[in-house]
């Protein structure tokens, strides 16, 4: 457009451009308006469903509420594992402003001491922002209360009223059952339940608890709530209650598991019971143990370094994780074994306190002179072993100790089995490239050199020996076909004589440990593991960690045997001065409580209390940075 | 029948109705943010739309003339008042947009789009025809705008800056400049956005940023476009109930009384108050446009149309943004977001329109 063909500019022109112009202006409002007004219209129908829908999750906050644990109970319904309330505190560290603030106003309501602020700022770390962290469980009624009212000045404190994981007899069945824990936040990451960063929710971390875990879980409940945009509720919407997790039944017997955990005493050992009708395990102890309540609490440092420090391992569970030399234990086996390969249970061989082998002379414990079968077991004669061991083989041997439970790992619920060695020929060849030799089958006839049991094994082969059949240990109802072992009633006779007269004929081993009941006793086999390697004294005294293990597999009563047993004293000098007395006071509370109760009751005395009473001083003086005296002075 | 008397009919009662049904409409919504509460809000905003009613009706009563003659009188003394907010600002080490008058915060900035219309106006209506195309034409127009444009921006105030500017130039393109002018500044904008918008403060560039892109940042500076639409879109058709608005009540819609009163409305009262809203800022629109295409003199023209922009870019540019079609940039609706500052220009706009149409009906106009 060129400004010279223009006409020249008038009043009148002006006027005019001005109504043409004022009316575009006026369309193009009304053009943006309408556009306005189309732009409303797909707002809110449209898109109506989806922003109705952020709209509900900006007011409604929903809260999971963490389903109550199924109890885990014993074959009578008692309760190993429960839940009792709980009041709890957590920190959601993403909505804490000031945090040296809020965990200064915590210790003071609190009244924490700096390991329990190492904890809670350690779990700080660790955590992701939405994840919340545990302050404490089980405050009392006045510190929730006080708690209660400084929440305003307290932002992202979350305090809940809950349920927690109890445990009743405490450390007795800490290796049992495990513990709970909260989940970590790698277990979050792989699941992405939000139930898992719900406070006050713990899963299963060892044990049974670890086992049975989708069983005793349960399903959350939850809790919808209107929330104002700063997190503060508004009121209750709706609740929809958790289904509490099932119960898990064991075939334990609590009392017994109780009772056998306070009769180990001060000693570092395990102890298995098993019922010889049907491999029901109805014992499982390993001490000491940790208390699982303090786990699920969540541990401090303090208390686990404590438990780590402990030269008796209790973190560790003897029963299946402990592997041991048998020792003469196996003997009653090593019987049965060569009955069944020819040879004559009435057969004498002359003890001379050993056995000449080649140029080596194997020593035995004492000169028994003229022995038969059961007498080698009840006077646990070395030299008679060690000539059914040359004449036989070891490699006659071994495949009757398998068939006896030894070596082997059991499908057990919740347990974690290290099974051992029972050696032979081949197995030497593959791993040392070496041929067996005969000192190899002298060494292995007497549970030495080469042979590694755990207790749950020693178990198992005192309850086969007992019943006769192929017993399959078990924590819960499973069915196993239990079938009759292929030995004859010759060789079963033979070893349950020699136990029976370990524990009743004068000179057995374990004679001192016969059962104070009338028409009842015990047949029994002890054994004595070395531990010392040369030049560390003779096993029979001296620093603890280098006395000899004692042993001893049990079952009772002697016709139509009951119940079997295995019991380990680590370090307690021989089977028949440590192993025995526990066995035999487990298997008298077994008929009679209060008998072996007024027992355990002397003891206690003695030791210093209950389990609990004696963990909690030996913390208290740890924490005080008390040296634990070396229990091999202190007796 | 009674005869109405003459000073009765000389009473805009239409126009009345129109703004009373704007503002209390605004005033339940206001009652309805306060969690069903005349206080804070409702009550205030009540009292003083009362009081700028009356002075808009004052306003109205006054001959043209004055507004002419002291337009530029009134041009300078508020580009005065910007400079001694920019002055106090510094003085006081801080941004400041208002000057404490005692019983009210004043913002000079508010009164220069009034100002800027009616200084525009005369200058255009006193330019010879023949100058139209000239230089002459342009450039003193552009001092006019770009002092205060400038002063307001550095306070900063983009929303307000922008609002002056485009009052201006609609005076401007009514008064028949040509138009390749416009189309080559608009091109020549175009261009010059990049630099524009690298000179603008971190959190305006953020603010540009998270309007192309809310959902970048939902929590964070995109928080406020993303719940007034969760606001608006759920509230569907008819609107979730008087009171019962859960967004706003909940305070997860920002400044719910103010700016983005308009979503806490729509919640509430759903798309058929949102068009009903709309129709009513169409009503007045429409009137104030009649009465600059009535006008008899051409600086009533000019104003007129220069005003009505003023309140229609207060309308859509708060709708837009509310909507997420325009950055948060801080403007309220007319009538019937809570605040003085703004009623008081708008009803200043309405008042100097209602004396043009006045001016209008007194004598016959000229240019018809």
């Amino acid at each position: 457009m060129s400004r010279k063909k223009s006409p020249p500019i008038t009043e009148t022109w002006r006027g005019l451009t001005f109504t043409r112009r004022t009316l575009v202006v006026g369309g193009g409002q009304i053009a943006v308006g309408a556009a306005l007004a189309t732009r409303m219209g797909y707002i809110s129908i449209i898109d109506n469903d989806r922003y109705v829908l952020e709209s509900e999750s900006n007011r409604v906050n929903l809260t999971l509420i963490p389903p109550r644990r199924g109890w885990i109970v014993d074959r009578h319904g008692k309760a190993l594992a429960n839940n009792r309330v709980s009041l709890r505190i957590d920190i959601i560290p993403d909505r804490m402003h000031s945090k040296e603030l809020v965990l200064g106003q915590l210790r003071t309501l609190l009244q924490f001491d700096g390991d329990a602020m190492a904890r809670i700022e350690r779990d700080l770390k660790a955590a992701s922002g939405f994840q919340p962290v545990a302050v404490a469980e089980d405050v009392t009624e006045q510190q929730y209360a006080s708690i209660l009212v400084r929440l305003p000045d307290l932002p992202g404190i979350a305090p809940t009223r809950g349920f927690a994981r109890n445990y009743p007899t405490g450390a007795a069945v800490g290796h049992l059952i495990g513990y709970v824990g909260a989940p970590t936040a790698e277990e979050y990451e792989k699941v992405k339940n939000p139930l898992f960063i719900t406070p006050g929710f713990k899963t299963g971390k060892d044990g049974l608890e670890k086992y049975f875990e989708e069983l005793l879980r349960g399903k959350a409940g939850a809790k919808r709530v209107e929330v104002t945009a700063r997190g503060k509720v508004v009121r209750d919407l709706s609740t929809q209650p958790d289904t509490q997790g099932k119960t898990v039944h064991l075939t334990i017997d609590a009392d017994l598991q109780e009772y056998a955990a306070r009769r180990m005493g001060p000693e570092s050992g395990a102890a298995v019971v098993i019922d010889c009708l049907n491999g029901d395990i109805l014992a499982f102890v390993s001490m000491p143990s940790f208390d699982p309540n303090s786990f699920s609490d969540g541990i401090s440092n303090a208390e686990y370094g404590w438990l780590r420090a402990d030269d008796h391992q209790p973190l560790i569970n003897k029963a299946t994780r402990g592997l041991y030399p048998p020792g003469s234990t196996l003997k009653p086996m090593a019987a049965i074994a060569a009955i069944e390969h020819g040879m004559d249970p009435s057969e004498r061989h002359t003890c001379i306190g050993g056995y000449r082998l080649g140029n080596r002379f194997f020593r035995c414990l004492g000169t028994h002179g003229s022995v038969d079968m059961p007498t080698a077991i009840m006077k646990s004669c070395n030299s008679y072993f060690y000539w059914v061991a040359d004449r036989l083989g070891y490699d006659a041997i071994a495949p009757t100790a398998k068939m006896m439970g030894l070596g082997e790992e059991f499908q057990l619920a919740g347990s974690n089995q290290r099974y051992g060695t029972i050696p032979d020929s081949a197995w030497k060849m593959k791993k040392y490239g070496q041929p067996w030799s005969a000192s190899d089958s002298l060494n292995a006839v007497i549970g030495q050199g080469y042979v590694s049991v755990n207790p749950l094994q020693l178990a198992v082969m005192a309850s086969r020996i007992a019943s006769g059949r192929k017993l399959y240990p078990r924590l819960v109802s499973r069915q196993f076909s239990n079938e009759p072992l292929p030995f004859s009633a010759e060789a079963f006779a033979t070893a349950r004589e020699g136990m029976n007269r370990v524990v009743n004929a004068p000179g057995g081993t374990a004679g001192r440990s016969r059962l104070p009941l009338d028409g009842i006793q015990m047949a029994g086999k002890t054994g004595t593991a070395q531990v010392r390697g040369l030049n560390t004294g003779n096993g029979k005294g001296g620093t603890w960690k280098f006395r000899d293990h004692g042993l001893f597999i049990c079952f009772a009563p002697v016709e139509n045997p009951r119940y079997a047993a295995s019991v380990i004293i680590e370090h307690g000098m021989g089977g028949s001065r440590a192993a025995a007395p526990v066995a035999k006071d487990i298997f008298t509370f077994l008929y009679d409580r209060e008998k072996a109760m007024e027992a355990l009751t002397a003891f206690e005395a003695g030791w210093g209390g209950t389990i609990k009473e004696r963990m909690d001083r030996d913390y208290a003086a740890w924490k005080a940075g008390i040296a634990r005296p070396d229990p091999g002075l202190a007796q | 029948m009674i005869p109405v008397p003459p000073a009765v009919q000389r009473i805009p009662w239409k126009l009345i109705a129109l703004l009373s049904a704007i503002t209390g409409f605004g005033l339940l919504v206001l009652y309805s943010a306060a969690g069903g509460s005349v206080t804070p809000w409702a009550l205030q905003q009540g009292v003083r739309f009362i009081v700028f009613l009356l002075v808009a009706l004052a306003i109205g009563r006054m001959p043209i003339r004055i507004f002419e003659d002291f337009s530029y009188l009134g041009y300078l003394g508020v580009a005065l008042l910007l400079l001694a907010v920019e002055a106090l600002g510094f003085v006081g080490g801080g941004s400041q947009r208002w000057l404490n008058l005692g019983f009210m915060n004043l913002q000079p900035s508010e009164l220069m789009k009034v100002a800027i219309v009616l200084a525009l106006a005369r200058f255009y209506a006193q330019l010879p025809p023949g100058s139209t195309r000239t230089f002459n034409a342009l450039w003193p127009a552009l001092v006019m705008i770009g002092i205060p444009a400038a002063l307001v921006m550095l306070q900063p105030d983009l929303g307000t800056a922008l609002a002056i500017c485009a009052s201006a130039a609609i005076v401007m393109f009514v008064s028949g400049l040509p138009l390749w002018w416009f189309g080559s500044a608009a091109l020549a904008g175009l261009a010059a956005l990049p630099i524009l918008f690298s000179m603008l403060h971190d959190y305006q560039q953020k603010r540009v940023l998270i309007f192309l892109d809310p959902e970048s940042d939902p929590l964070g500076a995109g928080y406020h476009i993303s719940q007034s639409k969760i606001a608006i879109g759920s509230g569907g058709i008819f609107g979730k109930g008087f009171l019962n608005g859960s967004q706003s009540h909940l305070d997860y819609l920002p400044e719910g009384h103010t700016d983005f009163i308009f979503a806490t409305m729509s919640e509430e009262w759903g798309l058929v108050g949102g068009l009903l809203l709309l129709l009513g800022f169409f009503f007045l629109l429409r009137w104030s446009t009649r009465v600059a295409l009535n006008a008899r003199t051409r600086f009533g023209q000019l104003t007129a149309t220069g005003l009505t922009m003023t309140i229609f870019f207060y309308i859509a540019i708060n709708l837009g943004m509310v909507m997420g079609l325009a950055p948060v940039v801080g403007i309220p609706l007319p009538l019937f977001s809570y605040g003085g500052s703004s009623m008081l220009t708008i009803m200043t706009c309405i008042g100097i329109i209602l004396a043009i149409e006045n001016d209008s009906k007194k004598r016959h106009s000229r240019l018809s």
